[in-house]
């Protein structure tokens, strides 16, 4: 991280007339400021808590426990979040849940990531008739829209892949659909700015140092251009996840996502509008939870652009 | 300027080929038509492979979706399977207008079924897009004009959260507080599915009373959205030297609002539409299917979950092409709203 900003950060040094900082230190600095984003962090931390120390005091097994004469049971000391239609402790499947769209948020970041730089690099750093090529291919993405093309793929490819086996633990093929479509429909936006900055970036006089030196076109892409480009797809990652988050509870909500009885927040509200009047419980806290996160990856977000605007680095306190 | 336009049809005709290509390969490649058939069991096997020859699914992919674009009708098709072509295809192709027929509705085209549900969303949507255009421009407005007021940190915090919700957690609270604990305690109560009260029928005031609550849940997300992009562009606006002069000339604040600022500010705000647009046709599946409305977007999910390739084609379509006009309409009314955009 600290090097990664070669052209903007010896400017903000310069221009700070005391003890250097490093890009770090000037970003964490300007991350502090906005009080929103560090309680957001806060909440995230939680709520990564919550799921993973939570399954030390319930098993998958018993969240995923059916027993049909405790179906419907309101909040009680025995099942403080109550149960569901089968009789399922909710509490326990919030917590299941929560590591399943906690993951998919995740892992489908990680792939939209992958997908959008690659693609913007790319396309800006060849230009040309690649650069056609792929920003056509792009923009027909971008066209298509995308819930009723993840509901397309997940629906199609969803009995298609077989179960995995991660961790000890079980995963249903569908999570890696749901992980994989999600990615694979949100790329678009970051590619187009990875594009335009890599356009710019090429032209300049250290990459054609790199060049003289004989640097090979992949070093120059992820060595050199890419780490000054870094800034927008970190904030882009951010919100990426809350939005692979929300979108894994539209599809999981309408029923074409991930298969139960593994646990998402998602799957589980799929049919809870029907017992909107007799069991609220069975909706206000899995969809409380994904609120709270999306919000708090949101807050979070909104500092990280502020935080690494190049333009404010150069004017700390 | 027709130059333009011409020119911008031409380039959206390859992309929306692209386009259909993309959705076609991924409907076709992994889903079976024939393995539910629209909910009928096709049992024996010489029956799914006649069915499969009728509809053409015998052919490789890339004559499929030849058949789909431009018809079958200009060739002879094998149906009994002996090889030799003997049948007349019979469909006219999506650029004639056929997109196939319905395989879960009977004797029905994919077109007929579209248009039977398309006035329902439009019902929904048109007003939905108005009342989100005009809170979210009143309270952008406002907010850019008193900067920091207690109004404006309000409305801004209350913003981010109404923007990260999902739209599934605004409908259901707003059933919950509005239908089902208004009638617990005895208040007038909205209704919360369907279009209207089978026992009253189908009556203009029953339409408007079922369509509260879903409009209430869809409008809260834009104008989160939409509020704080109006207010950053009208503060980026009024901040500049021709607003100044405006003042100094003496022009009402009115005037100088609504005829100097708001018109640069709107640039930004007709992109939104135009990216609306082609959504207002497509509908919301998720607050479709929460509140029971009968529009495109129950009509995409229902058809999908039994395979009805012929209707999803045909609104996966429907949208990508409002999607590629609506481009082409906001990119003209750019030219109007700023005369320093030209396009030659």
């Amino acid at each position: 991280m600290e090097t990664s900003f070669g052209p903007t950060a010896p400017l903000a040094i310069a221009d700070a007339e005391r003890s250097p900082l490093s890009l770090g230190q000037l970003v964490w600095l300007r991350f502090k400021r906005h009080k929103m984003a560090v309680i957001g962090v806060v909440i995230l931390i939680l709520l990564i808590l919550y799921s993973v120390v939570g399954a030390f005091f319930f098993t998958e097994a018993e969240a995923n426990h059916t027993d049909l004469t405790l179906k419907f049971k309101p909040p009680s000391s025995e099942h403080p979040l109550g149960t569901d239609v089968i009789g399922r402790d909710i509490l326990a499947r919030t917590i299941f849940g929560g590591q399943i769209s906690l993951m998919i948020g995740l892992s489908a970041m990680i792939v939209q990531v992958m997908v959008g730089v690659l693609i913007g690099a790319i396309a800006g750093y060849y230009g040309g008739l690649l650069d056609s090529i792929l920003m056509r291919f792009t923009e027909a993405m971008f066209n298509i829209p995308q819930l009723p093309l993840l509901l397309v793929l997940s629906k199609m490819l969803s009995d298609k892949i077989p179960s995995v086996n991660l961790f000890g633990r079980e995963f249903s093929g569908s999570v890696v659909v749901i992980v994989a479509v999600i990615g694979l429909t949100s790329w678009m936006g970051l590619a187009r700015i990875v594009r335009a900055n890599f356009l710019s970036l090429r032209e300049q006089d250290f990459v054609t140092a790199a060049k003289c030196i004989g640097a090979s076109n992949a070093s120059i892409i992820f060595e050199h251009i890419l780490p000054n480009t870094m800034a927008p797809v970190i904030v882009n990652a951010t919100l990426g996840v809350a939005n692979a988050i929300i979108n894994e509870a539209y599809v999981s909500f309408l029923g074409v996502g991930v298969m139960p009885p593994t646990a998402t927040w998602g799957n589980m509200l799929n049919g809870a509008y029907k017992y909107i009047e007799s069991a609220p419980w069975l909706w206000i806290f899995p969809g409380g939870l994904i609120v709270l996160t999306v919000l708090s990856i949101n807050f979070v977000g909104d500092g990280l652009r502020d935080a690494l605007d190049p333009r404010a680095l150069v004017e700390t306190e | 300027m027709s130059r333009y336009i011409a020119r911008r049809l031409l380039q959206a005709i390859p992309l929306l080929i692209i386009i259909s290509i993309l959705i076609f390969v991924l409907l076709r490649s992994s889903g079976d038509p024939l393995a539910t058939m629209g909910g009928r069991r096709v049992t024996r096997p010489d029956d799914r492979a006649r069915l499969a020859r009728v509809l053409g699914l015998d052919q490789p992919i890339y004559m499929q979706y030849i058949y789909w674009l431009i018809g079958n009708d200009w060739v002879m098709i094998d149906v009994d399977g002996d090889g030799v072509p003997e049948t007349q295809g019979s469909r006219r192709g999506v650029l004639r207008g056929d997109f196939g027929n319905s395989l879960v509705t009977r004797g029905k085209s994919a077109v007929e079924i579209i248009t039977e549900r398309l006035p329902n969303t439009l019902m929904l949507m048109i007003p939905t897009e108005i009342i989100i255009l005009t809170i979210s421009l009143s309270i952008g407005i406002y907010s850019a004009l008193r900067q920091y007021s207690i109004l404006d940190q309000v409305v801004t915090a209350g913003s981010f959260i109404g923007y990260s919700m999902p739209i599934f957690f605004i409908a259901l609270a707003s059933m919950y507080l509005f239908a089902v604990n208004f009638r617990k305690w005895g208040l007038p109560y909205l209704p919360t599915v369907g279009m209207f009260d089978p026992k009253v029928g189908k009556t203009t005031s029953q339409i408007i009373w079922h369509m509260v609550l879903p409009i209430l849940s869809m409008s809260v997300i834009s104008i989160s959205g939409y509020s704080r992009y109006i207010r950053s562009q009208m503060l980026e606006v009024i901040s500049q030297d021709y607003i100044r002069t405006a003042y100094a000339k003496g022009l009402s604040e009115r005037m100088v609002l609504i005829g100097h600022a708001l018109k640069n500010a709107s640039i930004p705000i007709v992109t939104l539409i135009g990216i609306d647009i082609p959504f207002l046709l497509g509908g919301a599946v998720v607050t479709e299917t929460i509140f029971g409305w009968p529009g495109m977007g129950r009509l995409f999910i229902d058809h999908l979950s039994r395979y009805d390739v012929p209707v999803v084609m045909g609104i996966l379509m429907l949208i990508s092409i409002a999607v590629v006009i609506s481009q082409l309409l906001t990119d003209l009314v750019y030219g109007w709203l700023d005369p320093r955009i030209r396009y030659d």
